[in-house]
């Protein structure tokens, strides 16, 4: 395999293609919003359930390619467990790790793999997807979520 | 008769970018039915127009701006010839095929339709033969029908012949599917509509570069291609209509050229078509590559380099439907070389970044035709579509790496 495809397709991002953690309908989500890019047709459902703060627990249906499902995939690892502050410090490490031209990794564990995406930018809005729908649901605008 | 290999090398010389590469592999071009490439000869003919030639046309008296409207006026005729029109003043210059069917049903079906009336239109058509459609009903209170398409990739005639009826106004149909690659029967459905004193539009796009096409014989009443998909740039194309239907037109766009009297105590006189429909400075240098893709067309031994296209497309067939992981949407028989597919748990877009950084060129996505893939249950296809450039060993090249991403994805 080439260098460009390694990078792209590492393992990592195949595993999650092939099993993604969290792939599920959440019953008891109190937050639920979905996504969809028309470029590729991507789709997601993403659940929360966000109690005091706190997302106890995160679920994404969805249909896509390898990169949004891996993705996605990552992101509920990433977020899992995490507190509502704790996740938009997560995702501006990786909003920045993908939109800043160098070629610096997002220094989060698993998730610098998907930096590698990088290098195809026609390829950076299927990784990006399912972290804007989360985005979107955890935004400051919407503090008074949960109390 | 056997295509000799040189014949072929001689062609893709023709073609510079054929020599460049894509993400550092040499460059594999499967993604004609989006855009061709362009022959240093249209490439020329450009680059001469501006250095020998530019001006504007229809305005100055002086030598050179008619140079430039001979230039013009001289490409009309070719089209003429080229898709076998009675007059050259049915050709009419437009930004694209999209900038055809708008005009028409901006210029021609729109004055006519009354609440109820009806307009057909099939199943597999390019967004850019459903939405004005969709946008004159929205505005008139007319009724969009839809020819569906059969499962493997055909128009069903039958349902065709039942939807027409006293209330079809005017039916838009594609001659060749840009995702299926089918070859509808046109002339057929054409004789059809004209029994039931319907006007027909045929979106010749992806048929003008891979068929002969003769618009008299066919009985079309509006024909309308793009020249970037017959090796010619970007951002012109052709209007072709009858007479009888251009003379009914009302004006598209107001200004300049499209007018013969303009007075602010009287009404405008407009100028007769094909003017009528050009106002503005046109894409002069746009028509004189045209113009040139069809005298490339011309030269070549066109009959020659059709048959390789369609010996192409059978060997990929007859490769891929021995795949098993692979899945072909659309089967007709009647075809040019056009091939979609569905890659068994693998994602269009990930079939195509693989094939992408290794050289080839193919494109992935709902091809702007949405109700197609609705009508196929898949939220996407991968397709590569042949040019007569494109060779055997390309296509073992891609079915390598096709092996490839099975084995990365499925684990086999
Ligand atoms: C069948 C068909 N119709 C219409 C179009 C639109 O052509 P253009 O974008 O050149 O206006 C295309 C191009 O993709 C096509 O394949």
């Amino acid at each position: 395999m080439c260098l460009d495809l390694q990078a792209l397709y590492q393992e990592i991002i195949l595993d999650h293609n092939r099993h993604p953690s969290n792939f599920k309908k959440l019953d008891q989500a109190n937050y639920v919003l979905e996504g969809y890019n028309p470029l590729c047709g991507d789709k997601i459902i993403l659940y929360l359930s966000l109690h005091n703060n706190l997302i106890q627990d995160i679920g994404f249906q969805g249909e896509g390619c390898a990169i949004f499902t891996a993705s996605a995939s990552l992101m509920t690892e990433a977020v899992k467990g995490k507190t509502v502050e704790e996740a938009r410090k997560i995702f501006k490490l990786f909003h920045d790790g993908m939109t800043t031209s160098k070629d610096n990794h997002i220094p989060f564990d698993k998730l610098s793999v998907l930096s590698n995406v990088k290098k195809f930018p026609m390829r950076v809005k299927c990784a990006t997807l399912a972290w804007h729908v989360l985005k979107t649901m955890i935004d400051p605008v919407s503090d008074d979520l949960d109390k | 008769m056997e295509m000799k290999p040189n014949a072929i090398d001689l062609v893709r010389d023709d073609f510079p970018i054929l020599k460049t590469s894509n993400r550092n592999r040499p460059l594999v071009y499967f993604d004609n039915a989006a855009t061709t490439q362009i022959p240093s000869q249209v490439i020329k003919a450009m680059t001469d127009y501006y250095i020998y030639h530019n001006a504007n046309i229809h305005r100055g008296v002086y030598e050179l701006s008619e140079r430039s409207t001979l230039l013009y006026e001289g490409v009309r005729k070719k089209v003429q010839n080229f898709i076998h029109a009675k007059s050259d003043k049915e050709i009419i210059f437009v930004r694209g095929t999209t900038e055809a069917i708008n005009l028409v049903a901006h210029s021609f079906v729109r004055q006519q339709l009354k609440p109820g009336d009806e307009i057909i239109v099939s199943e597999m058509e390019h967004h850019s033969n459903i939405v004005p459609w969709q946008l004159l009903c929205q505005e008139t209170g007319a009724l969009l029908r839809v020819i569906p398409v059969t499962n493997i990739g055909e128009l069903a005639i039958d349902e065709y012949e039942k939807l027409l009826n006293a209330r079809t106004k005017f039916v838009a149909i594609m001659h060749v599917s840009n995702v299926l690659g089918t070859i509808n029967p046109i002339k057929q459905m054409i004789t059809l509509a004209h029994a039931h004193h319907a006007t027909i539009l045929i979106d010749g796009a992806q048929a003008i570069a891979h068929l002969s096409v003769n618009v008299q014989d066919l009985d079309a009443d509006f024909y309308v291609f793009s020249g970037h998909k017959m090796y010619a740039p970007t951002g012109i194309g052709v209007l072709y209509g009858k007479k009888k239907c251009l003379s009914k037109m009302t004006p598209y766009q107001g200004g300049g050229d499209m007018i013969e009297k303009v007075s602010f105590y009287a009404l405008p006189v407009f100028a007769d078509f094909p003017a009528k429909f050009e106002a503005g400075t046109p894409n002069i240098a746009g028509v004189v590559g045209l113009g040139a893709a069809i005298d490339y067309l011309m030269q070549v031994d066109l009959s020659l380099l059709r048959a390789h296209e369609n010996k192409l497309v059978d060997y990929a067939l007859s490769r891929l439907i021995n795949m098993s992981y692979v899945r072909l949407i659309g089967q007709s028989d009647t075809r040019i070389s056009i091939i979609s597919f569905v890659v068994d748990r693998v994602h269009a877009h990930d079939v195509a970044s693989i094939l992408d950084v290794n050289g080839i060129c193919i494109r992935a996505g709902h091809h702007c035709a949405m109700p197609l893939m609705e009508r196929f249950n898949v939220p996407a296809t991968a397709r590569v579509s042949f040019s007569f450039y494109n060779t055997f060993s390309e296509i073992d090249h891609f079915l390598l790496v096709l092996e490839q991403i099975r084995k990365m994805f499925l684990c086999v």
